[in-house]
């Protein structure tokens, strides 16, 4: 694909999600559709981390974790210490980023069905602690989080104050959409630089990752940091949304879920998450009014799915002309 | 001839197994050494030390004067010490290029975060190790598969590749895990007349081998290893002619080990 085209559909897309979208949704009346659309980018984001560590040969279910810690961190933040919401979702990210590179410097030796089982255990540790800890409130969670204030640089108002906002629905979509949207141009760019090639070399064989000069535990505890500072901001939002967060926010299910995220996107493909996510949730949504075979219609696309597109949604032929991850 | 690798009382042990008891001997610059010896002799054992894949138990290996045994192995290549795969160990999902290409990594000006952002060193480097690449498939005559697969390529064409891979890292010393294995004799041919050319490259090559013919054509002296202990050491000539190197391969007359 050239340059030129890659450049208009990037546009569409922004046109799409930016004005058609809100727009839709205006005309429609349909205003729940921002809420679900906002967790959509926001899981995505969290989704894509756990693309990165699939992408140097980790199976990651622990990415609830790290969401968790991000909300947490938010919280605790906002509520004790009054920062502002804007400095409070980069720490929210830096915190979980490097909790992950004290906890990947041991568990990332691991491979395969081990290292997968070890994170499976994460989001449940992080639920524990949560609920033990004197300064996240237990069981009881912290709630009543204030909306984020205003953003201002040299006195000159960025983002206004969202508790004057008539509409918070829609900032928040805004904030959700151009995060997700740096987030997967970033990916993007990290895949199909070097970097990007030699997460492939660990992923496709470490030892002679290795022997080409490849410092692999570094290289590894990078990609996982990367992937947790994702997680992080993604729940650290997510958390803001709610204005509440509970030791029960995220669950193994979410984590479960983020990485079945990558798996119907498709792992081969850096917007497979983002497409997955949408699919996902949004289809979960969708099949609400199939009341009580909800659960099973939904299982069963998933595992038609997987049965008929084991590389995921974006292998579809359709997807491959316009959205394909490029390998010179 | 100066010495460029030494390898000194190197031991391993695996638990009461031991695969390689006191071994010393030096390695010249720019020869070929070969390392042979019967199926079970720790040949491979000393090759994953001297790499630094492997811990030693006791005894060390020397690079240039320093230590490169139990380092990392991206340590020891960083050095100039790479070795190659026994399997045909390659990245499958690339090109032949694209691994050429990633193997550069030490050769590299810019940082990681330089690759991400594009800084024009990163640049710099990419469009080097391009150049180098294709300089490297034609030294190798493989531009014709360039762009295939790795995984579709034939068994030669592997080990071609796999020598390609360890000479784009720029060593000093390659080392050779069985180049020649499940070849024929035209294969085996070309591939030694590969290996004399890789020594032309200012590069010392250790490799351990089981053909015979190969070995005694290429190399510029041998080491036997077996059961663990170095029982001969020197020229293809004075090998052949070696009572315990022959009582090693075909047995005294009352057991058989070995082939």
């Amino acid at each position: 694909m050239t340059k030129a085209s890659k450049l208009i559909y990037f546009f569409i897309f922004l046109v799409t999600i930016l004005g058609i979208v809100p727009w839709l949704i205006e005309i429609s009346g349909r205003w729940d559709y921002y809420y679900t659309l906002t967790s959509v980018a926001l899981l995505s984001i969290a989704s894509s981390g756990v693309w990165l560590t699939f992408y140097i040969g980790r199976i990651n279910i622990g990415q609830g974790a790290y969401a968790l810690a991000g909300g947490y961190v938010v919280a605790i933040l906002v509520t004790k210490y009054d920062v502002s919401f804007w400095l409070s979702v980069p720490i929210a990210g830096l915190f979980c980023s490097f909790v992950s590179m004290l906890i990947g410097a041991s568990i990332l030796r691991l491979r395969g069905v081990y290292f997968a089982m070890i994170t499976l255990v994460l989001t449940e540790v992080a639920k524990l602690t949560a609920m033990s800890l004197p300064i996240t409130n237990g069981a009881k969670g912290i709630s009543s989080i204030a909306l984020p204030g205003e953003l201002s640089i040299f006195g000159i108002i960025i983002i206004p104050d969202f508790s004057t906002l008539a509409n918070v629905k829609l900032a928040f979509y805004y904030v959700a959409v151009i995060l997700m949207i740096f987030v997967f141009a970033g990916m993007y760019r990290l895949v199909n630089s070097r970097i990007g090639h030699l997460c492939r070399s660990l992923q496709q064989n470490e030892e002679l990752a290795s022997s080409i000069g490849v410092n692999i535990t570094i290289l590894r505890i990078i990609a996982y940091s990367i992937s947790s500072f994702l997680g992080g901001i993604g729940g650290a939002i997510f958390v803001s949304i709610s204005q509440s967060v509970y030791p029960t926010t995220f669950q193994v299910a979410d984590s479960i879920n983020f990485m079945l995220n990558v798996f119907v996107g498709g792992m081969g493909y850096v917007f497979g998450p983002m497409i997955g996510t949408l699919f996902i949730y949004f289809g979960w949504d969708l099949l609400f009014t199939t009341g009580k075979y909800q659960l099973l219609i939904y299982s069963s696309i998933i595992i038609a799915l997987i049965l008929v597109l084991p590389n995921g949604l974006l292998s579809l032929r359709i997807f491959n002309k316009s959205n394909k991850r490029e390998i010179k | 001839m100066s010495t460029i690798l030494e390898i000194n009382n190197v031991t391993k042990k695996f638990g009461g197994l031991i695969a390689n008891n006191d071994i010393s001997f030096k390695v010249n610059k720019q020869e070929i050494l070969s390392i042979i010896g019967p199926n079970g002799a720790g040949k491979s054992t000393l090759f994953k030390m001297i790499s630094s894949f492997m811990k030693t138990t006791s005894g060390e290996v020397l690079f240039e004067g320093k230590r490169i045994s139990n380092l990392a192995p991206h340590i020891a290549a960083r050095m100039g010490v790479v070795r190659t795969f026994q399997e045909t160990t390659i990245f499958k999902t690339m090109t032949v290029r694209d691994n050429i290409i990633i193997s550069h990594h030490l050769r590299s000006n810019s940082n990681l975060f330089g690759f991400f952002i594009g800084s024009s060193t990163a640049r710099n480097d990419e469009r080097e190790f391009t150049r180098s690449a294709d300089e490297l498939l034609e030294f190798l005559s493989i531009t014709d598969i360039g762009n295939e697969l790795a995984s579709t390529l034939p068994q030669g064409h592997l080990r071609t590749l796999g020598i390609a891979i360890g000479l784009a890292t720029n060593p000093k010393i390659l080392l050779l895990d069985e180049p020649f294995a499940g070849m024929n004799h035209d294969e085996t041919m070309h591939m030694v007349d590969l290996v004399s050319n890789v020594r032309d490259r200012n590069v010392t090559v250790l490799l351990v081998e089981h053909d015979m013919s190969a070995v005694m054509k290429i190399s510029d002296r041998i080491v036997v290893l077996n059961f663990g202990e170095l029982i001969a050491e020197g020229t293809p000539k004075e090998i052949q002619e070696n009572k315990i190197v022959i009582e090693a391969y075909l047995g005294s007359e009352d057991d058989s080990i070995g082939l």
